[in-house]
């Protein structure tokens, strides 16, 4: 019986899933392309909140380093998809080495590349970091991903150095595309396919023992080594997934975005994140999705707030930046009053009831 | 079973345990008793690891091992478990899941077939579960699996921990004042818990307790520590005659 109930909800899951790419696709033939674009980068957060919260949520691993791990990967992308004309606009103040000028690979490839340089970078770097605990080790990733930065700002012969990168190509997948009669190029489907990868992956990870395992870190890390739980080893496992996750989000943030430089790669691109993992629930996968698909919506929504406003009898100045007070101020109250974000009970009471009912009706 | 010799630990200036000798022979229970602050818990700490002995070594097992410069999870690997006097549950976490938790070190797939559930993880997790499932049965506990462990009272808390050391397959149990906070009634049922764990999954078992009536009532060999130092050594009457022990609790004129 047990076991019976335990397959259906996994086949309830997988529904759900293929019934929101099918939702996806259809929201996506009566959308322009702007709120295509807001939608895609609502996937990319997604990805990039669940990459965080496994690091930080569920392994309990505070890390601020995910900044310099989307770095790696949004560049090897831009790197390994812009065609030759592309690079020689671009490299104009140092030539680019050659090795890589004549370097072009499929995007698909370039993505996996980039997430796997991000998971070597993260492994490597994790195995001096991950001794340290709570706040040494935010201070430690912090700083890797400000070396990152300026490591990428000298490194002019490879990365164009402060000028940034310029017409990346954007992802295509006329294959798929095309006979689904959405356009080749602004769809959402390569960003919300890897998106619901993820949160697929996710979820069998979380529910085998080695999830449970990270969990246990988090929850006492003296009675899991007690445990026979292996510290060193679990935790730099769950930063190297997480870090790959991160090189994945980057490479197609830089597909997004078309152009990318160094300073796009600063504290506050980490700070968005960590604002969603927050608000979504520490641990916890749907909260994370939506909160990530709320807060990107909302970004774009309160940019209003930026402008001067008209109150009738008065008009304030412009005030660029007034938005991110708003997700500030939020992040405070859920620190304050609701330290597992505002959407952890309340989802999985819903889901029970869901399948409370579903039970009934068999 | 397991040999403590000549181990020393001091904080700095402070000397926790002193120069102990002892030693446990398998299938025993054995007690290791002494006045707040003598120094049992760190003894207990040093075998588990969680701290290097300043001096002297620790070996186990048949083979005698040297288990002193090993860290925690290597000498749960290599089959000693305990409870802790504060209880350390995994809190968030279902009752079920600690104990599952408990298996994850005799686990043998690697995190690649346990993310996409090849045959030979899921096997091995059918089997991990089917034990959790029954040690929670034997710990009365099958009932609250889907409990947060946080929200379980206090005595099931207690019963909940020694369910997750068992998980982890071990041959030498610490338990660390088992007894603490419980009732008459519910101290007879421990006793009697003690022994039927004992038999069923042939441990030795080495227990740290300050209800008299439990170490008196199940112990065959104590120990008895005061200020660091081991000053008796003995079955059940020897200790309660000794006179050094005596003066160590009550005082002297």
């Amino acid at each position: 019986m047990r076991k019976k109930s335990l397959k259906d909800s996994l086949w309830l899951k997988v529904g759900l899933l293929a019934l929101a790419l099918v939702g996806i696709v259809i929201i996506n033939l009566f959308l322009d392309s702007y709120k295509v674009k807001v939608l895609n980068l609502c996937a990319i957060y997604v990805i990039l909140g669940l990459s965080m919260n496994l690091i930080n949520g569920f392994t309990g691993l505070f890390s601020l380093g995910h900044a310099g791990f989307m770095a790696i990967g949004a560049y090897t992308v831009a790197i390994l998809t812009m065609p030759l004309e592309a690079k020689e606009m671009n490299y104009y103040m140092k030539p680019m080495v050659p090795f890589l000028l004549n370097l072009n690979l499929p995007f698909i490839f370039a993505l996996l590349i980039g997430g796997l340089l991000a998971a070597l970078f993260g492994f490597l770097i994790g195995a001096p970091v991950l001794k340290l605990t709570d706040d040494y080790l935010a201070i430690a990733t912090l700083g890797f991903s400000e070396i990152i930065r300026i490591v990428f700002i000298n490194l002019q012969s490879i990365t164009n150095g402060s000028l940034g990168l310029k017409a990346i190509p954007q992802m295509t997948n006329k294959f798929i595309a095309l006979p689904l009669g959405l356009s080749p190029k602004t769809n959402l489907l390569w960003a919300w396919g890897m998106a619901i990868l993820t949160i697929i992956f996710m979820q069998l990870l979380m529910k085998g023992s080695y999830g449970k395992a990270f969990k246990a870190i988090r929850e006492d890390e003296i009675a899991a080594r007690s445990m026979g739980i292996n510290l060193f080893k679990h935790k730099v496992m769950s930063f190297t997934i997480g870090s790959f996750l991160a090189g994945i989000g980057g490479g197609l943030l830089a597909v997004h975005l078309g152009t990318i430089d160094p300073a796009l790669f600063k504290f506050a691109l980490t700070f968005n994140i960590l604002l969603i993992v927050v608000l979504g629930g520490m641990g916890n996968i749907y909260g994370t999705v939506i909160a990530a698909i709320v807060i990107t919506i909302a970004m774009e929504a309160l940019r209003f707030l930026d402008e001067p406003i008209n109150l009738g009898f008065l008009t304030t100045p412009a005030l660029p930046g007034l938005r991110m007070v708003v997700f500030s101020l939020a992040l405070m109250v859920v620190v304050i009053f609701k330290r597992e974000g505002f959407l952890r009970e309340s989802l999985e009471k819903v889901l029970e009831k869901v399948r409370g009912k579903y039970a009934k009706n068999q | 079973m397991l040999k403590i010799n000549n181990m020393t630990m001091r904080f700095g200036g402070v000397v926790a345990v002193n120069k102990l000798s002892m030693e446990i022979e398998k299938g025993q229970i054995v007690g290791l008793i002494g006045p707040n602050g003598a120094g049992k818990t760190t003894v207990f700490n040093v075998v588990t690891g969680v701290y290097k002995p300043t001096e002297g070594e620790v070996f186990y097992g048949e083979a005698n091992e040297k288990i002193s410069q090993l860290r925690p999870d290597q000498i749960a690997k290599l089959g000693i478990c305990r409870t802790f006097q504060n209880i350390r549950l995994f809190k968030e976490l279902s009752v079920f899941d600690n104990v599952f938790i408990g298996g994850h070190l005799r686990l043998k797939s690697g995190l690649f077939s346990s993310v996409f559930r090849l045959p030979r993880y899921t096997g091995e997790e059918k089997k991990m579960t089917e034990k959790a499932e029954y040690l929670l049965e034997k710990v009365g506990l099958y009932e609250m699996r889907n409990e947060k462990a946080y929200s379980l009272p206090y005595g099931m808390q207690r019963r909940l921990e020694i369910a997750r050391a068992l998980a982890t397959e071990p041959r030498l149990l610490l338990l660390d004042e088992p007894a603490a906070g419980m009732n008459p009634q519910e101290t007879q049922e421990l006793m009697e818990f003690i022994h039927d764990i004992k038999d069923e999954f042939d441990l030795t078992i080495f227990l740290i307790e300050h209800h008299m009536e439990v170490v008196m009532g199940i112990c065959e060999n104590i120990f008895v520590l005061d200020h660091g130092n081991l000053i008796a050594q003995g079955n059940p009457q020897e200790i309660q005659s000794n006179e050094r022990v005596i003066e160590a609790y009550l005082g002297v004129e």
